[in-house]
């Protein structure tokens, strides 16, 4: 589903992606930790196309799709989602146009006719049980003055309503309280099927226990240096990135 | 050409069908400060971005015959504003009020022309206030109104009476067949507790030159309420000066929006006089400019009694080549403590060829008030509208949806539906056009 080969980016000359190479089939779920400012979010922007970053080398694939090639709109329509790492506020845009809007915008991007009035709301109604999301914040701005956990759980809906093929969660645990987790990760759970895929960034267990990941990735001054079946984040979890670190240095140093 | 002698040589000819009625003194004393002043230039610094000057290197029809003018019922018809069947209108052509094109549906709405307003009952009321602006714009283009002051009208809105339906006001310039300069005047008051809602707007009919120079004086009263909202979409040759002078003598509320998308240049000046206690007033304003169009606001919150609230808020797009000039003077006499001040105003620039020049003028002489000023010229927020894009949204349907957001805390104060839907409608098409 998502081919990455020697993937290098940076910003304004400075490197961050340093050759990336990561498989992702239907149906998996991938989790991608890392020390801070390792380069996760910049992988997950570069994805979903933010024209910031400058793609040095390196391949893409998305379904047999050059992902590079397109423009993050053409992307959300082939099926790719990010949950921000930090949503975006936007005050005087109403949160259900704006998702009206997104959801009919990818509707015609995939030759099918826009959703009514009443096909969306019955649609929405159905997430947002999902979701435990209440009108009430949907109908404010779109994520202006919403706590660090409602932006949250607002991007999880929103992936909810576009039923992505592949969904990048970029630390969608962090803010959220302990029910919140649990809820968003059923919502996440319940949306997996053999056909879509899930990349989640996380620097938690915690997340783990609910969306159990078929592959660990740890990602280090932009490369990926350590992967490893779900008992790797356990072992994160116990000894801290200290023990990579000290791993990967040696392997540079040899 | 010489303007001031252009201006002498009609002063001097010009002589209305039904006479000068009492404005012979007026009009005089204004010629002769319009002789002294002549029409401003940039070396003035009131006038230091907008080239007003240039505009009269043409000819005008001027003054242009009243009884000429020749705009029909059903030429009107095309151009009513949205809701007009519920809505008093009140009609300019080139300049002069016409009374057999204009609906006055509230029955206790007094419209009378100023001459009459002057000998019949209101001649105190026209005595002391027709000229208050001149107070704080003093310079030729505004004694060049008052200077051929005819055919301006005085309303009158009677202590406690809440009109129902909004005021319209048509300024129509029939340029089909000549350049027109139309100077329309308007005296307006508005008693103790009386309601009123205003809505005007700017119409240039024909491809030659048009150029309005128009005065607005209001008296607000104890328990008035006044909202006022000025429409400004013409043509690319249609110019315009327009100034909308609001003293307030009693603890009142005076809310305005200024709306400004289309045009050649424009110059507004907004004045709010705030002569009472506790006075409160908001100022709005959305320019959305594209092409060489020119937008100058130069806005003046004069506080002189204490305890008054006072809230600016101006945004602008610019597109093209397009200028903008804001200028918000906020004066807090020695006397007037307790002010609350507020300003801002924004600008999101789409192409690298605009400019703006955005100025806060705060001239404070009490020392209990609470002032606050600021301005940003910026771009479309990048990372909104990757956002968006990311959602599967187009670029240009994004753009057009922050630009839509950026602009509804302006537009969410245009109270009158029906005219808030008619000016969204009005910048969703400008947009989609605009917008690539
Ligand atoms: N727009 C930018 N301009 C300059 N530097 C940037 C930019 N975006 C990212 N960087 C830098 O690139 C590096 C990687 O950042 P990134 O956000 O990808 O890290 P991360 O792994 O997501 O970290 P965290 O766990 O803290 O979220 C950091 O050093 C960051 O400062
Ligand atoms: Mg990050």
């Amino acid at each position: 589903m998502l081919s990455i080969h020697n993937l290098h980016a940076g910003i304004e000359g400075k490197k961050i992606l340093n050759g990336i190479d990561l498989e992702v089939k239907p149906g998996e779920v991938h989790a991608i930790m890392g020390p801070n400012g390792s380069g996760k979010s910049t992988l997950a922007n570069v994805l979903a196309g933010r024209a910031d970053y400058e793609v040095s080398h390196g391949t893409a694939e998305f379904q047999g799709k050059n992902l590079l090639e397109l423009s993050p709109e053409k992307r959300a329509g082939e099926g790719l989602f990010l949950a921000f790492q930090y949503p975006v506020e936007i005050p005087g845009l109403n949160t259900i146009n704006f998702i009206k809007t997104a959801v009919n915008e990818i509707r015609k991007y995939r030759g099918q006719d826009p959703l009514d009035a009443v096909a969306f709301l019955k649609l929405m109604k159905e997430k947002m049980a999902l979701m435990n999301i209440e009108q009430s914040l949907l109908a404010r701005s779109l994520n202006e003055g919403f706590s660090g956990g409602e932006k949250k759980r607002n991007e999880v809906f929103q992936m909810a309503m576009l039923e992505p093929k592949l969904a990048i969660l970029d630390e969608t645990d962090s803010g959220l309280d302990i029910d919140a987790i649990r809820i968003v990760s059923n919502g996440v759970n319940k949306l997996r099927n053999k056909e879509n895929a899930v990349l989640v960034v996380t620097h938690y267990q915690r997340l783990l226990d609910y969306i159990v990941p078929d592959f660990v990735h740890v990602l280090y001054n932009g490369r990926i240096v350590k992967s490893g079946s779900k008992e790797l984040a356990r072992e994160l979890e116990e000894r801290g990135y200290d023990f990579i670190k000290h791993e990967t240095s040696e392997v540079e140093t040899v | 050409m010489n303007t001031i002698e252009y201006f002498k040589e009609r002063f001097d000819q010009w002589q209305p069908a039904n006479g000068h009625n009492g404005f012979s003194a007026i009009r005089q004393e204004a010629f002769n400060a319009f002789s002294k002043l002549g029409i401003p230039t940039t070396k003035n610094e009131e006038w230091k971005y907008t080239r007003v000057a240039g505009l009269f290197n043409q000819e005008y029809q001027f003054p242009p015959d009243s009884l000429t003018a020749s705009v029909t019922a059903i030429e009107l018809d095309g151009l009513r504003l949205p809701g007009h069947e519920q809505a008093n209108e009140l009609v300019f052509v080139n300049g002069f009020f016409s009374f057999p094109l204009s609906v006055i549906r509230s029955a206790d709405l007094t419209v009378l022309s100023l001459e009459d307003a002057a000998k019949n009952g209101f001649s105190e009321l026209v005595e002391k206030q027709f000229g208050d602006s001149s107070k704080y714009i003093k310079d030729g283009i505004h004694a060049l109104n008052t200077a051929f002051v005819h055919g301006g009208i005085f309303i009158h809105i009677k202590k406690g009476l809440v009109v129902e339906h909004p005021v319209y006001i048509y300024n129509i310039t029939d340029a089909r067949s000549a350049n027109i300069l139309a100077q329309p005047r308007s005296l307006i008051h508005i008693n103790e507790h009386a309601h009123v809602q205003l809505v005007e707007t700017y119409i240039t009919l024909g491809p030659n030159q048009s150029f309005t120079n128009q005065v607005m004086e209001v008296t607000v009263e104890q328990d008035a309420r006044l909202e006022y909202y000025k429409i400004q979409n013409d043509g690319a040759h249609t110019n315009q000066v327009s100034t909308t002078h609001i003293r307030q003598t009693g603890k009142s509320y005076v809310h305005t929006v200024t709306i400004s998308l289309n045009g050649g240049l424009i110059r507004n000046n907004l004045n709010l006089v705030l002569d009472a206690k506790y006075c409160e007033s908001h100022l709005y304003g959305l320019y959305f400019q594209t092409g060489q169009s020119h937008i100058d606001n130069h806005t003046v919150v004069d506080n002189i009694k204490p305890n008054c609230l006072s809230n600016e808020l101006y945004k602008g797009i610019m597109n093209d080549q397009s200028t903008a000039v804001f200028n918000g003077k906020i004066f807090v006499r020695p006397q007037a403590q307790k002010t609350n001040a507020y300003q801002s105003n924004k600008n999101v620039l789409l192409s690298d060829t605009t400019s703006v020049n955005t100025k806060p003028q705060l001239e404070i002489f009490a020392d209990d008030v609470k002032c606050t000023h600021g301005c940003t010229v910026g771009k479309l927020n990048e990372d909104g509208l990757f956002y968006l894009q990311s959602r599967g949204i187009s670029e240009k349907t994004a753009r057009m949806l922050l630009l839509r957001a950026y602009a509804s805390d302006i537009m969410e104060h245009i109270k009158p539906a029906s005219i808030r839907t008619y000016v969204e409608r009005l910048i969703v098409d400008r947009l989609e056009s605009d917008i690539s």
